[in-house]
């Protein structure tokens, strides 16, 4: 167990050029001894590849991973100690449970009570034990799962468990209770976790550190909350939430800091204002919609840019068509550059 | 109540189908019948001697070694054919130029027609102008396949492996680039040695086609007929006479209708028989896959 770090950039063609070339940008990343990390992102924006070169299945074309003070770029997953789960259930289909879940272990001449206490363990954590002495062919697609998860979970000296949307083909009540599974596992287990998903509610409550990306490129690591509250990216911003920020030109409000050109403020902190409030601007409601907890306001500005609120149902709700004000200035409030980096 | 309305139109409906089937399947069946239960001594004169030529059949030497040497040999075919051509698929490469150029190549052999490939390994065993006699020659060993029963039952036996093998090949092949690279994936990472890859990977997903290459195989290699009959002729002597050569001999041979169209019978029951137990294996394995992605 050691601290990863990456100083790479990777492309799957041979003569990158471009940007576009590249399914990793150059970047460097270190993920903590022990820590559970999500890699956010839509498909395509090479959270997988990152994930594969941690794992050392995919070779980086340039740069160098290290696990500690070992370079392990050029090592084989075997010889790194890499535990990794992928999207679909891979199981061995002529061998039973216990069997399966044996499996990683006996390929390393583990003794036999070694690894029966092992199997034990991990089947009792994800409530197997009743199935162990079944084929795993015959089990439905979430058992199947769990016996990916397992395996991956039954080595206790691995450098760290990889997951690749391991929960995508999972019901979602049983993702739930996986997910707080994984959670639970990792404080008993400490092992460094990194968890790859397009769900931000899945990355959000596994992970404490969450990797967010896009085009190659990890443009934020951090907590939910800052996430949330500081996204140093629109990216981030527009990504997280639901829904996500809004975004206007800077010029809607005086006194926008030097350098900005957009303003982002989250739809939860947007407030109905009374008129000509300072930092508050006038529209005029597009749309009210009533999203089950909370009432999701539309309103355009004087210029045409769409603003959207969380707004609760208790309070007088106005009208498509009405003129209002809309509070967008305070704490909350994140100005971006023209290069969308967030400079206040 | 629901009273289906009576339509005896439909019969003729049905009729041409009935006609195409009668022409080509049950009347020259039923003719095989005939002559199986009688004796015919010429055109105009017939003895019927009921199951007399079934009986005499079965107690015929040359049938049951008839009989014995074709299981054999279409065991020897799989036995061979099935691991071989499992290896060859394991060897050829996945993709590119490469994989297209080993695939036509591998598949040749399945192109050439059966009597072709029985005068290609005639010329090719000859020990004066053949190129495999002829090297056996140099190399000391006393080599003929029209002489020697072992030679000539070894050389069908390799030239049907040269003919087919390609075909449980190819099977395979299909059959492993099926596979998802998650697997080959979780297997480096759970350490698992190209052994245990082949073992608990490859092997248990190719199972659906070995089921139809061992059916293929076995049923082709039941009837096979055309090449041992250029190579060698059955012999020598009756090495490599198997079913449908004996049964040839019998009929247009020698003209002894009766027995060769009991034979004939008897013959089609094995084959209906082993393709009734085989689909029925193969049906069960099948829907017990079903139920198990199901459960």
């Amino acid at each position: 167990m050691a601290r990863i770090d990456l100083d790479l950039a990777h492309s799957y063609r041979p003569n990158p050029q471009k940007d576009e070339d590249y399914a990793l940008l150059p970047l460097k990343m270190s993920f903590a001894d022990g820590g559970a990390y999500a890699l956010l992102g839509p498909s395509g924006c090479g959270k997988t590849t990152m994930l594969n070169i941690i794992s050392g299945l995919v070779v980086p074309s340039q740069g160098t991973v290290k696990f500690g003070e070992r370079d392990v770029t050029r090592l084989s997953p075997q010889q790194r100690n890499i535990a990794q789960v992928f999207q679909f259930p891979v199981i061995y289909d002529t061998m039973t449970v216990a069997e399966n879940l044996a499996f990683p272990l006996r390929n390393r001449g583990v003794a036999p009570e070694r690894i029966k206490q092992r199997v034990g363990r991990i089947a009792e954590m994800l409530e197997l034990s009743g199935q162990l002495d079944r084929r795993a062919a015959g089990l439905a697609a979430d058992a199947k799962q769990k016996i990916s998860l397992g395996r991956g979970l039954v080595r206790e000296d691995v450098s760290a468990v990889l997951f690749d949307e391991p929960l995508t083909v999972i019901d979602p009540h049983l993702k739930w209770q996986l997910r707080r599974k994984l959670k639970q596992i990792h404080h008993e287990l400490k092992l460094t976790l990194v968890y790859v998903t397009h769900d931000q509610v899945e990355a959000l409550t596994f992970a404490d550190q969450v990797v967010v990306m896009t085009r190659g490129r990890a443009v934020q690591v951090g907590t939910a909350s800052e996430l949330f509250e500081r996204p140093r990216h629109t990216f981030v911003g527009h990504f997280i939430g639901s829904p996500g920020m809004n975004f206007l030109p800077a010029s809607v409000l005086s006194g926008a800091p030097a350098g900005a050109a957009t303003l982002g403020v989250r739809p939860e902190y947007v407030t109905l204002a009374a008129p000509h409030a300072s930092g508050a601007v006038a529209a005029t409601v597009t749309q009210v919609q009533d999203i089950g907890t909370y009432w999701l306001l539309s309103a355009a500005l004087a210029d045409g840019s769409m603003v959207r609120a969380r707004l609760s149902g208790e309070q007088t709700l106005p009208q498509v068509g009405e003129a209002v004000w809309l509070a967008l200035a305070g704490t909350h409030a994140c100005w971006y550059g023209a290069d969308e980096e967030l400079v206040a | 109540m629901n009273i289906k309305p009576v339509n005896q139109k439909a019969w003729l409906l049905i009729l041409p189908v009935v006609i195409c089937v009668a022409f080509s399947a049950i009347l020259p069946l039923m003719t095989v019948v005939n002559y199986s239960v009688q004796d015919i001594i010429d055109p105009e004169r017939r003895v019927f001697v009921g199951t007399e030529w079934f009986k005499a059949v079965m107690r015929d030497d040359d049938l049951q070694g008839a009989l014995l040497r074709q299981i054999g040999f279409s065991l020897a075919v799989l036995a061979v054919e099935i691991p071989l051509g499992i290896a060859l698929a394991l060897a050829m490469p996945a993709k590119g130029w490469k994989a297209s150029a080993v695939l036509v190549i591998v598949a040749i052999s399945l192109l050439i027609p059966w009597n072709v490939v029985g005068t290609i390994w005639q010329i090719y065993g000859r020990t004066d102008i053949g190129l495999l006699g002829a090297a056996l020659a140099k190399l000391g060993i006393d080599y003929s396949y029209t002489g020697n029963a072992t030679d000539a039952w070894l050389t069908v036996l390799v030239m049907d492996v040269w003919h087919w093998t390609p075909l449980v090949a190819l099977l395979c092949y299909a059959g492993l680039r099926a596979i998802p690279d998650a697997y080959y994936q979780a297997a480096r990472i759970d350490g698992a040695s190209k052994l245990a890859v082949f073992r608990f990977i490859q092997l248990p997903k190719l199972r659906g086609v070995l089921m139809i290459a061992v059916l293929l195989r076995f049923m082709d290699s039941f009837m096979i007929y055309t090449e041992p009959f250029v190579l060698t002729g059955g012999g020598p002597g009756n090495a490599t006479t198997f079913l449908s050569q004996y049964l040839t001999q019998k009929a247009v041979g020698q003209f002894d209708l009766g027995p060769a169209a009991a034979f004939s019978l008897i013959y089609f029951l094995i084959i209906l028989l082993l393709c009734f137990v085989l689909y029925n294996w193969m049906q069960r394995v099948g829907t017990a896959d079903k139920e198990q992605a199901h459960a």
